[in-house]
């Protein structure tokens, strides 16, 4: 693997809480980052993804450990490192006072960037958000998509080297996430290292080569997807309902079945290498469920198995 | 997508800019990168700040020209007439207009600070975030704050400059001879160094709060007012009983009305009262500045 362009290594951030210990959000990650690699933090709300994300952000001041972002401690080369970075926060951050290209046009003097080269780029960067007929529109008249692409935009003003997102789909419609992930994948393809936060088990499977899952500021386990997938859960993934009267009750019946049964409060579910094969032997047994579905196992089954608990809570 | 190897590692698609640069020439790049925004920072941060406020642009210029003009004629042509006595100002006798004039060139300077440190800081923690998007650009926070305070001193300028205009026009058609022009224009910079001496400690109480819940019109009620009342705006301090003149005396409105009032007409001063004036007003304004980068510091980093 060529150089990291970042490392952690028992990252630590601390926040004080009066009359009670100090509250670890983050709670000694260590990974590394390849360039042109798409990294990912999985894990629910609240998991600490956001505290490292503003770490390797070189904005939040870490509280322990050791941190390096292209080669330089955010510590002292905080404005060196930004400077390569581009940055999509969770919460939209534009400013509802200036129009869709006066906030691009406005960032890329933050890098130090000639006037001439943020008009440039700034239509440039209209275009690949597809945002051109809304240049002049005042930020608080764009939807929720429109805003999130424009921020994504807006991130890439300083070509950065490294690409932080934050939970960058939460919030939008199916086909706005979509025109997202395209545009991620256009980034990839140029070599742009990816960064990226997420409790959409899709989102990770799609754009990330390799990630984290992440709980309580802890690491619980790391690799590709489909790594992950194999290691922690079963090829297949049987759910069947019968009612949230009845789902406890008949799991006890089902024990045995596949490698694993979990029991949501909505559902079951059968770990197992053949799922329709599972589901036969319930008919068999004169078991009726609702509803039956067989799917692939997922990222979110991995979270399951890892923490017991969902990743969308 | 791209293909991986069985370790995982992405491969690269064939065309695409396979060569990535490596470590060393990363950090050189950053270090490059770094260094215009390092020493000019603060002067990009400026420029989004009055860029922003070209969205009540109209505000700022009506309020600018406005101000004055309505203030001095209906002194000029109301209150002035009433009070046809000169007013005695530490032994000199002077218009009543003239008296007030340079006391209302400071206090509009303060009234744009009162609202340039006010809700614009707030907006910029709370409600937009977009301090946080500055933060996230090489910008430090250190330059934010002096942004927000240059960018606010700006509009501050505007309007004290505006108001020296029509106070210069409006002495030349009713007290011609009156000001000192070799020093009275020296009330600009007065003007404006009273306004950040009341504003920039205000923008970092503004920097600290986490929720309005009515601060800032409290700010406006039981400071601003009183203030703009007690502080020899309107009548030499010495006219108020004793226990009302500390107002006065904490107050950067009376501070910079007195230093106006010496640059326009020469009020005689004792050396130390003028030290006083002066330092009073720098302290304000400095510690108010190392305060509020240190509030916007520990707020953007956490």
């Amino acid at each position: 693997m060529p150089e990291p362009v970042i490392s952690a290594q028992n990252l630590v951030k601390a926040y004080k809480v009066k009359g009670k210990p100090d509250f670890l959000a983050v709670d000694g990650l260590s990974f590394e980052v390849a360039p042109g690699e798409s990294f990912g933090l999985l894990g629910p709300n609240g998991a600490g993804k956001s505290t490292t994300m503003k770490m390797i952000g070189a904005v939040s001041t870490r509280t322990a450990g050791d941190l390096r972002i292209l080669g330089l401690d955010p510590d002292r080369y905080g404005p060196e490192i930004r400077s390569r970075l581009g940055v999509v926060p969770q919460q939209d951050n534009l400013d509802g006072e200036l129009n869709a290209r006066e906030n691009l046009y406005i960032y890329g003097r933050y890098f130090g960037l000639p006037g001439s080269v943020c008009h440039q780029k700034a239509d440039e960067l209209l275009a690949f958000a597809q945002l051109e007929d809304k240049a002049k529109s005042k930020v608080d008249a764009l939807s929720g998509g429109m805003k999130r692409r424009l921020t994504i935009a807006r991130g890439l003003i300083n070509d950065p080297r490294i690409l932080l997102l934050d939970e960058p789909t939460t919030g939008l419609d199916p086909q706005a996430r979509h025109v997202l992930w395209d545009r991620l994948f256009r980034l990839k393809e140029r070599g742009t290292t990816l960064v990226l936060t997420t409790h959409y088990m899709d989102e990770a499977e799609q754009l990330c080569d390799r990630l984290i899952v992440v709980d309580k500021g802890r690491i619980m386990a790391q690799g590709t997807p489909a790594s992950l997938i194999r290691e922690h859960s079963s090829r297949e993934v049987l759910e069947v309902r019968f009612g949230s009267d009845r789902n406890q009750q008949i799991a006890a019946r089902l024990q045995g079945l596949g490698d694993r049964v979990e029991v949501l409060p909505d559902r079951i579910l059968v770990y197992t290498a053949d799922g329709e094969g599972a589901l036969e032997r319930i008919t068999q047994d004169g078991l009726e469920p609702i509803t039956s579905l067989v799917r692939r196992s997922s990222l979110e089954d991995v979270f399951l198995r890892l923490t017991g608990r969902s990743l969308i809570e | 997508m791209t293909d991986r190897t069985p370790l995982g590692e992405p491969v690269e698609p064939p065309g695409a800019t396979s060569v990535h640069p490596t470590l060393d020439d990363l950090r050189a790049e950053a270090l490059e990168w770094g260094g215009k925004p390092r020493r000019l920072g603060t002067w990009y941060v400026t420029e989004h700040i009055v860029r922003a406020m070209r969205a009540y642009g109209w505000t700022i210029v009506v309020g600018a020209l406005g101000q004055p003009i309505l203030y001095l004629l209906g002194l000029a042509v109301g209150l002035a007439a009433l009070i046809s006595a000169p007013i005695d100002d530490g032994g000199q006798q002077v218009p009543y207009l003239v008296f007030v004039a340079p006391a209302l060139l400071a206090t509009a300077a303060i009234s744009v600070a009162s609202e340039e440190f006010t809700y614009p800081v707030m907006q910029g923690f709370k409600w937009r975030r977009y301090f946080y998007g500055f933060n996230a650009s090489p910008l430090s926070s250190g330059q934010i704050a002096n942004g927000v305070i240059i960018g606010a001193a700006a509009r501050m300028l505007l309007a004290v400059a505006a108001y020296f205009l029509f106070i210069t026009l409006f002495f030349l058609w009713l007290y011609p001879g009156v000001t000192d022009q070799a020093t009275a224009w020296l009330s600009v910079p007065i003007g404006l160094v009273g306004g950040l001496a009341f504003g920039v400690p205000l923008a970092a109480y503004a920097g600290s709060l986490e929720d309005d819940t009515g601060q800032f019109a409290l700010v406006q009620r039981f400071i601003f007012m009183p203030m703009f009342l007690f502080s020899g705006t309107f009548y030499p301090l010495a006219v108020l009983p004793g226990w009302l003149q500390w107002i006065g005396w904490v107050s950067p409105l009376w501070h910079a009305s007195e230093l106006g009032r010496i640059v326009t007409y020469g009020k005689p001063v004792e050396p130390w009262l003028l030290g006083t004036h002066i330092a009073y007003l720098l302290v304000l304004t400095v510690g108010g500045w190392i305060l509020a980068r240190r509030i916007f510091t520990r707020r953007l980093a956490r």
